[in-house]
């Protein structure tokens, strides 16, 4: 080896570097899938591979075309926000004239409990039973229509559907006032809650009635006797200044003193 | 399905929702309109989802339709959607279960104890703006698309589950049968097809309100306006797209 | 779905507590997991040992170079394997050479991986054993001669200049190779640390942490296997050799333990979201593999040791003999730390509200057996290594001796 040449070791590990790495790059152009990158850096052809899947939920406005009179009563009744394969399953090939077998018709309990059974943790308002204290031998549907589902009576108590407050108020000041004390609601609101709501107090004179100094405790207050308690009084006309009282103290749940 | 699908939606849209006729002077939806009926466009759309906290009743429905619809595994480990059950006691004491996802609904709960909040929280793939799963995918198998969803690759996926380490939300899981990661698609075949993902479709109460994010007047903007909006682990910069109405902060 | 994995994730649903995420039942990363950044950390620390000896020029560590060299190339072989074992599609794996993700950090395992095989390592040994490779072919016949031939690309110039070229390039690749091998090990923890869904890998420090306890791994492995093969091949050991890799291990322990607890200590100073969990964590499921395993046996235990072994007037013999039980106990430690980091990393929720549990399986193509037989591959290729190319001074053909194993 002469200084000032590569040395031929180095000439001979460069060539096997530059096999190896020229194999590398020509492999790599080979197998490099054909749609890679038209998009970005995946497969364009797998957005497609992806969308291609098969459909089985057929979406009611397909069930609407032939059962438009079931779907028109449906969608005017409570029952509106629900799809007909939320009860009766996918029906993709029915709706495609494919399936062998209808939909099911789903007979038992089961499903509407699915909804229906009381769960402390449902919203509020949504109608729900106890089924061992609801009709526990009949079938759902031999009183509601499952496509225009009606409570066949008033709800005993708020608590059935105002569940969250009813559980707040059990054990707050307030628990001794029954729910009429402050909503004056209309026989309807237990069957059309949302078009006929109940009254609620809008002024402070009708928190004074119980609080404002002064006012002798009622021993007849809508009904229910009062003078037992030790409500808190106040001034009606310093304490608060405009504000309403239940823009400080939450009505259903009064803090304690 | 009639290709020209998604006009009648909206036209079924603008019957529920009488205020978006007011503001169909805007031009975008009208736009959207006259595409509609020519081949899917993809880079017209941007999808999102609301989840109304308030709406939902835990009946698991979604949960079902969405595993019989993407044919996902049956057994209890494997989720596209699945709902969660918040229990916030006055103690302080926070409960949370999902049994089988709550594909079966909830059991009444057990504990005597005073109870200060609760609620379902429905969860799926929130198809992230920034979504972490594809920056960390190891050769380009799960990519957002033009129209914003977060997709897999199953011809391509290696199964090297780094994604599925990378979601900070357990949207992801390893599909036992083609041991390629698997997740929420929105229902890529069904909305690029008109109709609406099978667990939105599904949902009894309309917890699920799936839609164009930058489309006016449409429900899912509807909802968007008059709702306070949370995402999913917002710290964490994801920019999620599926948006919680009502979102309680024991969350995660 | 296949029976064993489902009644695998009935009994790890059995042992969640708390609540996880309905997909969490299942633990992704599984033993091979463990295995790999495991096994890069030996293979990092071995040439980090290694090249102590070239460039900085620790003459005492002289006896231990080529075996240092050796033991990483053996040990990088296997490194990939776990990893290719552990996919879902490991035949789809030469896809992160196809399409390599430019955001993604596992996408560039296969070029920092290829680098450090085929730039540092496989130059450094090439050009260090030239020189040898080229005589033992002279003295060598039928498939042996051929085999130096092959490897040594049928280089012939031993000239004095061409083996000083040699020397300059082993030195020149051995300052390449340093922060090449910082790179494959401080990448490894990358890996971990970038994960930001995963409060107990996100870390700006688990690189720094990785690589410490790689440098600790390596020179600990090396110290081991000196001693095993000197005593095997009936040679005297070098105590000056064995006091200076004791030496370096200790004050390498001590970085590492340092950084381990400043980590701690950070942790549980900004004590964020995740900290009950993860501290529920380490007392419930972590506490053996951590606290004893890890930080009393792996860590504190062997520091102990090598502290009274170094700064006290200990016979040789019992020096030595302390030394290596040491590295043991230090090897045992390490392994622990990539199960905490790698298993203890998902044995949590990422709601932050319950443990789950991984049950080691037997059998299966991630179970203990292979992860075993992975274990023990690099030190079968070592052997055949180290009968191909003897590392030891006295098969240096300057020596005149026959090559005899």
């Amino acid at each position: 080896m002469k200084s000032g040449k590569i040395p031929n070791q180095v000439l001979q590990v460069g060539l096997v570097f530059l096999i190896v790495g020229a194999t590398m790059i020509l492999v790599r152009q080979r197998f490099i899938p054909e749609s890679f990158g038209e998009l970005g850096h995946y497969r364009a052809d797998a957005v497609e591979v992806n969308a291609s899947h098969e459909i089985q939920f057929a979406g009611w406005q397909a069930c609407a075309e032939c059962h438009d009179d079931v779907v028109a009563t449906k969608n005017s009744s409570f029952h509106r926000t629900l799809s007909c394969e939320t009860c009766h399953g996918p029906a993709a090939e029915h709706a495609r004239e494919e399936a062998e077998e209808d939909p099911p018709l789903p007979t038992g309990k089961e499903l509407c409990l699915t909804c229906h059974r009381y769960l402390v943790s449902r919203p509020t308002g949504f109608p729900q039973i106890i089924e061992d204290r609801h009709e526990p031998a009949k079938a759902c549907h031999s009183c509601h229509d499952p496509h225009d589902p009606v409570p066949s009576e008033r709800p005993e108590s708020c608590a059935g559907c105002h569940a969250t407050i009813s559980r707040v108020i059990a054990v707050s000041h307030h628990a001794p006032l029954d729910c009429e004390v402050c909503h004056e609601a209309e026989p309807e609101h237990f069957l059309r809650p949302r078009a006929h709501l109940p009254r609620k107090p809008f002024e402070r004179d009708f928190c004074g009635n119980c609080h404002a100094a002064g006012i002798e405790t009622p021993a007849n207050f809508r009904g229910v006797d009062l003078t037992a308690l030790d409500i808190p009084k106040i001034e009606q006309d310093t304490h608060g200044g405009t504000l309403l009282c239940w823009q400080c103290h939450y009505q259903h749940s009064p803090e304690a003193r | 399905m009639p290709k020209n699908y998604e006009r009648r939606e909206f036209l079924a849209d603008l019957v529920k929702f009488p205020c978006a006729t007011l503001l169909l002077g805007v031009s975008g939806p009208i736009k959207a309109l006259a595409s509609a009926g020519d081949e899917y466009q993809a880079s017209e759309h941007h999808y999102a989802m609301g989840v109304q906290i308030e709406k939902c009743i835990g009946c698991g429905k979604c949960v079902e339709a969405c595993k019989i619809e993407n044919d996902v595994p049956m057994e209890p480990y494997y989720f596209r959607t699945w709902i969660e059950r918040y229990i916030i006691y006055a103690d302080g004491e926070v409960s949370v279960d999902s049994p089988n996802g709550g594909i079966d609904g909830f059991p009444p709960i057990e504990s005597e104890k005073a109870i200060l909040r609760t609620f379902f929280v429905p969860k799926l793939c929130n198809h992230c703006e920034n979504p972490p799963c594809v920056q960390v995918c190891p050769v380009g198998a799960t990519f957002k698309t033009q129209d914003g969803v977060i997709l897999v690759d199953d011809d391509y996926c290696i199964g090297c589950r780094y994604c599925i380490q990378a979601c900070p939300y357990g949207a992801r899981f390893l599909d036992p049968r083609t041991h390629t990661a698997g997740k929420c698609t929105f229902c890529y075949h069904r909305i690029t097809d008109g109709l609406l993902p099978a667990c939105v479709e599904i949902c009894p109460t309309q917890a699920r309100i799936f839609g164009e994010l930058d489309k006016l007047s449409t429900p899912l903007n509807r909802m968007m306006r008059q709702s306070n909006i949370q995402v999913l682990k917002a710290h964490m910069n994801t920019e999620p797209k599926v948006f919680y109405s009502d979102l309680d902060g024991e969350v995660r | 779905m296949n029976p064993a994995h489902k009644a695998q994730l009935e009994a790890a649903l059995q042992q969640v507590t708390g609540f996880i995420y309905p997909n969490e039942a299942e633990l992704h990363w599984s033993i091979l997991v463990v295995i790999y950044p495991y096994i890069t950390g030996l293979v990092a620390g071995a040439f980090i040992l290694a090249s102590l000896e070239k460039v900085f020029k620790v003459k005492d560590l002289q006896p231990t170079y080529r075996l240092a060299l050796l033991t990483a190339l053996a040990f990088v072989f296997v490194a990939p394997l776990p990893l290719q074992a552990h996919l879902g599609h490991p035949e789809r794996a030469f896809e992160i050479f196809l399409t390599p993700n430019p955001a993604s950090a596992m996408a560039m395992f296969g070029f920092v991986y290829a680098w450090y095989l085929m730039v540092v390592l496989l130059l450094e040994i090439w050009f260090e054993f030239r020189e040898d490779m080229v005589r033992w072919r002279q003295q060598s016949r039928g498939l042996k001669k051929l085999f130096y031939w092959l490897i040594s690309l049928g280089s012939r110039d031993v000239s004095p200049e061409a083996v000083a070229f040699d020397h300059k390039a082993v030195y020149a690749i051995t300052i390449l190779g340093i922060p090449s091998a910082f790179l494959l090990h401080g990448y490894v923890g990358f890996i971990f640390g970038s994960v930001k869904a995963n409060p107990f890998w996100s870390s700006v420090l688990m690189p720094i942490v990785f690589l410490f306890s790689a440098i600790v791994s390596g020179i600990s492995l090396v110290l081991i296997l000196y001693y095993v093969t000197t005593l095997i091949r009936r040679k005297t050991l070098d105590q000056k050799c064995l006091n200076a890799l004791a030496a370096f291990l200790f004050y390498a322990l001590i970085i590492d333990l340092s950084l381990e607890l400043l980590d701690f200590i950070h942790r549980l100073y900004e004590s964020e979201e995740s900290i009950e969990i993860l501290a529920e964590l380490i007392f419930s499921k972590l506490f053996i593999s951590l606290a004893i395993v890890q930080i009393l046996l792996g860590t504190i235990g062997p520091l102990l040791l090598l502290a009274f072994a170094l700064f006290t007037g200990l016979p040789n013999e019992l020096k030595r003999l302390a030394f290596f039980i040491a590295a043991i106990f230090i090897q045992v430690g390490i392994f622990s730390t990539r199960w905490n980091v790698v298993i203890g990393g998902q044995l949590f929720s990422k709601s932050f509200r319950g443990l789950t549990a991984y049950k080691l399986e037997l059998g299966g193509q991630e179970g203990l057996l292979a992860a075993l037989g992975l274990l023990i591959l690099p030190f079968v290729i070592l052997y055949v290594l180290l009968k191909l190319l003897p590392p030891w001074d006295d098969a240096r053909t300057s020596d005149t001796k026959p090559l005899e194993g």
